[in-house]
C-alpha cells in the first residue's frame, strides 16, 4: 500500500518532471555538448574540439568587455533602479490622493515593447535632431549637447538609464506587494511607543522588506545581465564594442560568424556565471535572515 | 483506479508532448522570403500563376531579415525548410547548405535549351549564385539559385541641399579631395554629411572595400584574404585613415556609427543630410517617405586612378530550390516563370527594384537607370571566390567605428586585425 502511494506520487510529478526535463535539462545538455565542437550551424559535419572553445572565451577580451559592460548596467540597476522602485513602492503604499494612478503610472515602462522604448528613446537622445539636445539648447545648457548614444563617453550610461527607466516598475510592484504585507499594527504599536516615521521606516519596514529586496536583486542581476532588445534597439552595441553585451555577442558568434559551437560554449559559460551569481545572492540573503 | 490514474497521465504527458508536432499539411508550393516591400507584389504574382497554371503558391514572409535568417537555419537543422526560400549570409553559409544537401542544382535547368534561362539574367546578377571549379568552398561547380532582382550599393547625394551650399547639383565630387572640400562646406554650414546604416557593420565593410578596390586592385585586396598581404601594408592603412579624414572634415554625419538604416533613410529622405551611402532598393523606399525627394546617385569619389573604383552590386535578392522538396520540379517551373521578363517587369514597376533579367530593364525611372549605369563597377564578395573569416570582418569594421569616434588610430586599428586575423589562420592550419 505504502509502495503503491508512493509510486502514485511519482506519476503525478512525472509530467512536470517530463517537461523540465525536455526544455530545460536535455537542452543545456545539447547545448554543452554542441559547445565542444567547431560547427556552422548548417553542415551535418561537426569537428569536435573539446573545450577549445570554452578556453578561448577564457582569452576573449570582447567577451569579457561585454561582460563588464553588463556588470555597470547591473550596478546600475541595483543601485539606482532599485532605490526608485523602493522609494515610489513606499510613496504609494502610504494613504496619498491617486495612489492607483500612479501604481498604473509606474507599471506603463516595464509593459512597452523594449523595441519601442529603444527606438523612441533613440530618437529623443539622437546628436543631431534629439529632442534632449533641444531642450538643453532650450535651457541655455547648448554646451553640453552631445550625440548621447555615438559618444563612446556616454553611450553606455545613456543605454543603462534607459533600462532603468524600462525595468524599475518591475521592482515597484514587488516591493508594493512586500510593503503591503507587512501588518500595520507593528507601525501603530510603534507610533504608541513613541517611534517616528522615521525610526518606524528603520526599524520596521527596512528589516521585513530584506527578503523582498534580496528577491528584486536577484531579478535585477539576472534580467539586465540578459538585456539585449533595448541595446539593439539603441545602439546595435556600438560605437565599437562600447554597448556589447553577453547576449549580443553569443549572437554575433551565432549569426554574425556562424560559430555555432563558440555561441553554445558562450551561453553555456554565461549561464554558469549567472547561477553563480544567483547562489551568491541566495546564500547572502539566508546568511542575513538567519 | 491506480491503472486508470497511470493510463490517463501517461496519455495526457503523450498528447502534450507530441500535440504540436503534426507537420502541416501544405498544398501548392510554398515560398519562405523576408521581402516586406515586396510582399503585396509577390502576392499577385502568386495569384497570376495559380490562375494560368493553377498551382497555389504560398508566400510567406518573415521579417525583419536577422529573424528570417535564423528561421532558414533553423528550419534547415531540422530539415523542415520549404519547396522554395532565399538565403541571407555569406558565400560560405550558401556553400554550407548546399553541402547539406538543402539546395537543388539548377544547372541543367538553367543549361537546358540552349542556356535560355541562363541567358536571360544579368550574369552579374547570376555570379553570385554560382560556384566555379576548384571553388575553395569544395561544392559542385555549379548553378544553385535564381536571382529576382539586382542591387548596387553606392553613394547618393541631395541635389538640394548642394544648390544650397552652393555646389552644381549636377557635378557631385568626383575625387576624394572634393569630398572633404564639400566636408568642410557642410560642417561650416551646420548641415549634416554623409548618413548610412554604420551601426549594421557590414555597410561600412562594404564602404571601406570600395576604396581597397579603388586604392590596391583587386588582386591584393583577395591577396590579403587569403593571408598573403597583411593588413598593417600602407594600403590598407591608408583605406582606413580615410575614415578618419572623412571625419574631421565634417563629411560623416553625427551619430554615424549608431546609426541603423532606416534612420539614415529618413534622414536622407527628409532632406536633412547631404549623402547617403545605400543600396540601390533605397529608391522604393525614400518614395514612400518623400516623393519630391530631389537626389542622385554617384559613386564613392575616386582617391586613386591606380585602379578603378568598385562597387558592391550584382544579385540583390535570390531564390533557391530545396533539395529534399516533393514539389521540386513545380518550384523549378515556377522560378522559370517568376524571373521571366513580363513578372520581372511587373516586379521592378512595382517595387522600383532593378530586375536580374536583362530582357526586362525597359521601363525603370531615371534614378533606377543612374543605379544600373555604375553596374559595371559592381563586385560582391560572393563571386570572389575567397571569404575573409567573419572574426576579421567584424575587427576590420568595429575598428573603423573606433576611428570615427577618435578612440584608436588607422595603425592601432589595422594592428589588431592583422593579429586577429594571424590567430584565425593558425586556427585553421591546426585543425
Amino acid at each position: 500500500m505504502r509502495i503503491k502511494s508512493t509510486l502514485e506520487n511519482y506519476i503525478f510529478v512525472l509530467p512536470a518532471v517530463l517537461i523540465f526535463a525536455v526544455f530545460y535539462i536535455i537542452p543545456f545538455i545539447w547545448v554543452f555538448q554542441l559547445g565542444l565542437f567547431d560547427w556552422d550551424g548548417i553542415l551535418p559535419t561537426k569537428i569536435f574540439v573539446g573545450l577549445d572553445n570554452f578556453k578561448e572565451i577564457l582569452f576573449d577580451k570582447i567577451w569579457w568587455q561585454s561582460m563588464g559592460n553588463a556588470g555597470y548596467i547591473t550596478l546600475i540597476a541595483l543601485t539606482f533602479q532599485n532605490a526608485l522602485a523602493f522609494l515610489l513602492a513606499w510613496a504609494c503604499d502610504r494613504e496619498i490622493r491617486g495612489k492607483n494612478f500612479y501604481r498604473v503610472i509606474f507599471f506603463i515602462p516595464p509593459v512597452l515593447s523594449e523595441v519601442v522604448v529603444g527606438l523612441v528613446w533613440q530618437w529623443i537622445l539622437d546628436g543631431n535632431y534629439g529632442l534632449l539636445n533641444s531642450w538643453l539648447a532650450n535651457l541655455g545648457l547648448g554646451h553640453l549637447a552631445r550625440s548621447w548614444l555615438s559618444d563612446p563617453q556616454t553611450a553606455l550610461t545613456a543605454v543603462a538609464i534607459v533600462h532603468c527607466w524600462k525595468g524599475f516598475g518591475w521592482g515597484f510592484l514587488i516591493f508594493l506587494a512586500g510593503l503591503q504585507t507587512i501588518p500595520r499594527e507593528l507601525y501603530e504599536a510603534a507610533r504608541v511607543d513613541g517611534a517616528n516615521a522615521w525610526v518606524s521606516f528603520r526599524k520596521i519596514t527596512i528589516p521585513l522588506m530584506v527578503p523582498v529586496a534580496v528577491l528584486v536583486a536577484i531579478l535585477t542581476v539576472l534580467g539586465t545581465m540578459q538585456a539585449f532588445v533595448l541595446i539593439i534597439a539603441m545602439t546595435g552595441g556600438g560605437p565599437a564594442y562600447h554597448t556589447q553585451v553577453p547576449v549580443l555577442r553569443i549572437l554575433a558568434s551565432m549569426r554574425g560568424s556562424s560559430r555555432f559551437g563558440y555561441a553554445c560554449a558562450q551561453g553555456i559559460s554565461f549561464g554558469v556565471i549567472l547561477m553563480a551569481i544567483s547562489f551568491i545572492q541566495y546564500r547572502f540573503s539566508k546568511k542575513s535572515r538567519a | 483506479m491506480f491503472k486508470l490514474r497511470i493510463t490517463i497521465c501517461t496519455l495526457l504527458i503523450g498528447f502534450a508532448l507530441f500535440a504540436g508536432c503534426a507537420p502541416k499539411q501544405e498544398t501548392g508550393i510554398t515560398i519562405w522570403h523576408w521581402m516586406t516591400d515586396r510582399e503585396p507584389a509577390f502576392q499577385e504574382l502568386a495569384r497570376r500563376y495559380e490562375a494560368k497554371f493553377g498551382v497555389k503558391v504560398n508566400f510567406e514572409l518573415y521579417a525583419p531579415s536577422d529573424a528570417y535568417s535564423q528561421k532558414v537555419r533553423a528550419a534547415a537543422q531540422g530539415e523542415i525548410l520549404p519547396d522554395i526560400f532565399g538565403i541571407l549570409g555569406e558565400k560560405r553559409d550558401f556553400a554550407s547548405f548546399i553541402k547539406a544537401g538543402h539546395i537543388l542544382d539548377l544547372t541543367p535547368y538553367m543549361e537546358a535549351n540552349n542556356a535560355e534561362w541562363k541567358s536571360s539574367f544579368f550574369s552579374k546578377a547570376l555570379a553570385v549564385n554560382e560556384f566555379n571549379e576548384g571553388n575553395s568552398y569544395g561544392v559542385k561547380p555549379g548553378t544553385y539559385g535564381a536571382p529576382i532582382d539586382i542591387m548596387t550599393i553606392q553613394m547618393l547625394y541631395n541635389k538640394s541641399l548642394f544648390k544650397a551650399l552652393g555646389l552644381n547639383p549636377r557635378k557631385p565630387p568626383a575625387t576624394f579631395e572634393e569630398l572633404l572640400d564639400i566636408g568642410k562646406k557642410i560642417s561650416a554650414a551646420k548641415m549634416q554629411g554623409l548618413v548610412s546604416g554604420w551601426a549594421e557593420v557590414w555597410m561600412i565593410d562594404c564602404f571601406a572595400n570600395n576604396y581597397a578596390f579603388n586604392i590596391m586592385g583587386k588582386d591584393k585586396v583577395l591577396a590579403t584574404i587569403k593571408g598573403e598581404v597583411p593588413y598593417t601594408d600602407p594600403d590598407w592603412i591608408k583605406v582606413l585613415t580615410f575614415f578618419k579624414q572623412m571625419q574631421e572634415s565634417g563629411v560623416l554625419a553625427n551619430g554615424v556609427v549608431t546609426m541603423i538604416n532606416k534612420t539614415a533613410e529618413q534622414l536622407f529622405a527628409n532632406d536633412k543630410a547631404v549623402f547617403a551611402f545605400n543600396g540601390s532598393w533605397c529608391v522604393n523606399v525614400y518614395k514612400g517617405m518623400n516623393p519630391k525627394l530631389d537626389y542622385g546617385a554617384m559613386l564613392p569619389p575616386e582617391a586613386s586612378e591606380k585602379f578603378p573604383m568598385a562597387i558592391w552590386g550584382g544579385a540583390g535578392s535570390s531564390f533557391m530550390v530545396n533539395e529534399r522538396s516533393k514539389n521540386k520540379e513545380e518550384g523549378v517551373k515556377f522560378l522559370q516563370w517568376l524571373t521571366g521578363a513580363e513578372q520581372q517587369a511587373y516586379l521592378a514597376q512595382a517595387t522600383n527594384n532593378l530586375p536580374a533579367n536583362k530582357n526586362a530593364t525597359g521601363r525603370i525611372t531615371d534614378i533606377l537607370a543612374q543605379f544600373a549605369d555604375s553596374m559595371e563597377n559592381a563586385t560582391h564578395p560572393n563571386v570572389w571566390g575567397v571569404s575573409e573569416f567573419s572574426v576579421v570582418i567584424e575587427a576590420f569594421d568595429k575598428g573603423i567605428q573606433s576611428i570615427i569616434i577618435g578612440e584608436k588610430t588607422p595603425e592601432q586599428v589595422a594592428a589588431e586585425v592583422q593579429r586577429i586575423k594571424e590567430r584565425e589562420l593558425a586556427k585553421k592550419r591546426y585543425r
